[in-house]
């Protein structure tokens, strides 16, 4: 019943796929002109640790009940791209549909969503502040199947202004919800500039600790950290707290105008542009869709 | 005109725990989830026999839509509990993203609906939560009348796949529907066969519906009286039926007349059967603080209005 992970590939391929992964976002993103490439970017190297070594998961056939396998839910649904590209890649359906993201009649929707039946997704999401809640309910259904396996979500940092996620962190220390790893994706900025003009965020791993989680941090840019990390938080689960791993990235990760930057938050890079960026993007087997 | 009795008034809340405790034992995937409510929802049953399967969310409304889209993940099949306030306008966003476009197994079951909550006044009187749901793609929108038949939709919807918003309320009303009569969502239940007038009711009116059929029985006036228990799907071949026989219809809900069960009739008719249409409910206003009856009275939810709607049905024929 149990799953492991269909790809456990090692750091050196890590690399290759994540490269590969951003060249399907940045032309993703292009071909529409539209989508959101700066998010997405930054939290490459994170998808791709999880779905090519970190999650125990099956990706055929999809099974939206999740029995047996970690689950993963995006709560903050606009960096939709980078999900899109991890879950093709890793098996979840055909590379080739990359190219229907955000077009009429697709399954790749601007946001993620379930409706049109979309194997890896299992909750619509880009209303932001409602991924923490799901992956809460969803880790205690687990339980009460006393399924093993962990629910992991992403959040995005300007989410946090959100008042549901701070809702939900409180039930989750309350209600004990320890076999959780919730991330936040610490890159400092949202729409309307940095996260500290908009709105500041403050000691966030402060925060967290009050409201009882256990609170790890990690470089989001780097599997050599990263994916220690990750393997910290596996350990701190089951331990009676929920686990929050305060993860820093930078927008734009690996294509240098776009890096650390809100501008490029929800904006598709031109034809000249496009260009620029994939010579940036190199990989040793480019496999385009 | 058919007589019913009934041997004691009760609240359809209590027909929900009634209900919810029932399932407690009959299905193990039935979950419930209250936001510190536990004893106005009468949810206190099931969360004494299993309280594994009980989860206390405190106040927080927002955050229990989303667990219980979660819990689903897995098979569960969650029941949340909160007013009705509290289970739709303040939780709009997470039903509609997590819940009705997600298509997740979730019973929003929501209580003290409309006036009948009584002295707390409007801000807990929600009169406009029908609407929001049943605007909702994918979302079932139930108000039983009674006990008993509360107690049989609770029972029924978890056997449905699919999400569910189940409206009931505060006061005592006769329990006069069978308590062996098993509920079909979407079927409308016949409660007098008549010639003159079609009265289409739901939830706490159905009662004085069946009241003001004997008033008009008494000015010889033969109506028609259907529960219309499922707002959404509305079945819309028994009162097609009914309405082809009767000519004038009339509706009657404790819900804003904007959005509840008379528009959703007066677009039923305007497409496929126009017809005289008369509609007992809110019209465009909150409601404020007094006890159920007077607020029922004050704002025309009884008996007279119905029989003076029907009575203004009828002369436009």
């Amino acid at each position: 019943m149990n799953n492991v992970n269909p790809h456990n590939k090692s750091i050196d391929e890590l690399k290759q796929v994540a490269a590969q992964v951003r060249r399907d976002i940045v032309r993703m993103v292009h071909a529409v002109n539209s989508g959101h490439p700066g998010g997405s970017l930054g939290c490459t190297d994170y998808f791709v640790s999880l779905y090519f070594r970190v999650m125990n998961y099956k990706a055929e056939p999809f099974n939206m009940n999740g029995e047996g396998e970690d689950l993963f839910f995006l709560s903050n649904g606009h960096i939709s791209p980078v999900w899109y590209s991890t879950l093709a890649r890793a098996g979840f359906f055909e590379v080739s549909e990359l190219a229907t993201f955000r077009k009429i009649d697709s399954r790749l929707q601007g946001h993620p969503a379930t409706e049109e039946g979309l194997p890896g997704i299992r909750i619509a999401s880009g209303s932001l502040g409602q991924g923490l809640s799901v992956a809460v309910g969803a880790a205690q259904t687990k339980k009460l199947n006393k399924d093993e396996n962990l629910v992991y979500v992403l959040m995005g940092d300007g989410e946090l202004e959100e008042g549901q996620v701070w809702e939900a962190a409180m039930y989750a220390a309350h209600h004990k919800v320890d076999n959780l790893i919730a991330t936040v994706d610490r890159n400092g900025q949202q729409i309307d500039g940095s996260t500290e003009q908009v709105m500041s965020l403050g000691d966030l791993r402060a925060k967290f600790e009050a409201f009882g989680w256990h609170v790890l941090e990690a470089d989001g840019n780097n599997f050599e950290t990263l994916l220690p990390a990750l393997q910290d938080a596996k350990e701190a689960t089951r331990k009676g707290k929920p686990v929050m791993i305060l993860m820093d990235t930078e927008m734009g990760f690996g294509v240098d105008y776009m890096m650390g930057s809100h501008k490029w938050h929800g904006v598709a890079p031109n034809d000249e542009q496009l260009e620029k960026a994939l010579q940036q993007l190199a990989v040793e087997q480019a496999s385009d869709y | 005109m058919k007589e019913y009795t009934y041997t004691e008034k009760k609240d359809t809340r209590s027909g929900f725990g009634a209900g919810l405790l029932e399932l407690g034992r009959t299905n193990p995937n039935v979950v419930a989830l209250c936001a510190d409510l536990t004893g106005s929802l009468k949810m206190d049953a099931f969360q004494k026999e299993f309280p594994e399967r009980f989860y206390q969310v405190g106040i927080a409304e927002a955050n229990m839509m989303g667990l219980a889209a979660g819990m689903t993940i897995g098979g569960k099949i969650p029941f949340t509990g909160t007013f009705a306030n509290f289970s739709t306008g303040r939780v709009y966003d997470q039903i509609r993203q997590s819940i009705a476009y997600s298509g997740k197994n979730v019973k929003i079951c929501a209580s003290h609906a409309g006036l009948t909550l009584g002295e707390d006044g409007a801000t807990h009187q929600i009169l406009e939560d029908v609407g929001m749901m049943k605007m909702l793609p994918h979302m079932t929108v139930i108000n039983p009348c009674d006990f008993n038949q509360t107690k049989a939709a609770t029972i029924a919807i978890a056997e449905f796949e699919g999400p569910v918003y189940l409206r009931f309320g505060r006061p005592t009303v006769p329990n006069f529907t069978p308590a062996d009569q098993k509920f079909e969502i979407g079927k409308a239940v016949m409660l007098n066969e008549g010639t003159d007038v079609t009265i289409l009711a739901t939830g706490h009116l159905v009662w004085k519906a069946i009241e003001a059929g004997h008033a008009l029985a008494e000015k010889g006036i033969d109506a028609e009286i259907i529960n219309i228990h499922t707002i959404k799907p509305l079945d819309n071949e028994a009162i097609l039926n009914s309405v082809r026989k009767t000519k004038c219809v009339v509706t009657a809900e404790e819900h804003q007349l904007n959005g509840g069960l008379g528009d959703a009739v007066a677009q039923l008719l305007g497409r496929n059967l126009p017809t005289p249409l008369e509609m007992v409910g809110v019209n465009d206003s909150f409601g404020e603080s007094g006890t159920p009856d007077q607020l029922m009275e004050k704002y025309g939810l009884n008996v007279e209005s119905i029989v003076a709607a029907a009575e203004r049905a009828i002369s436009r024929k």
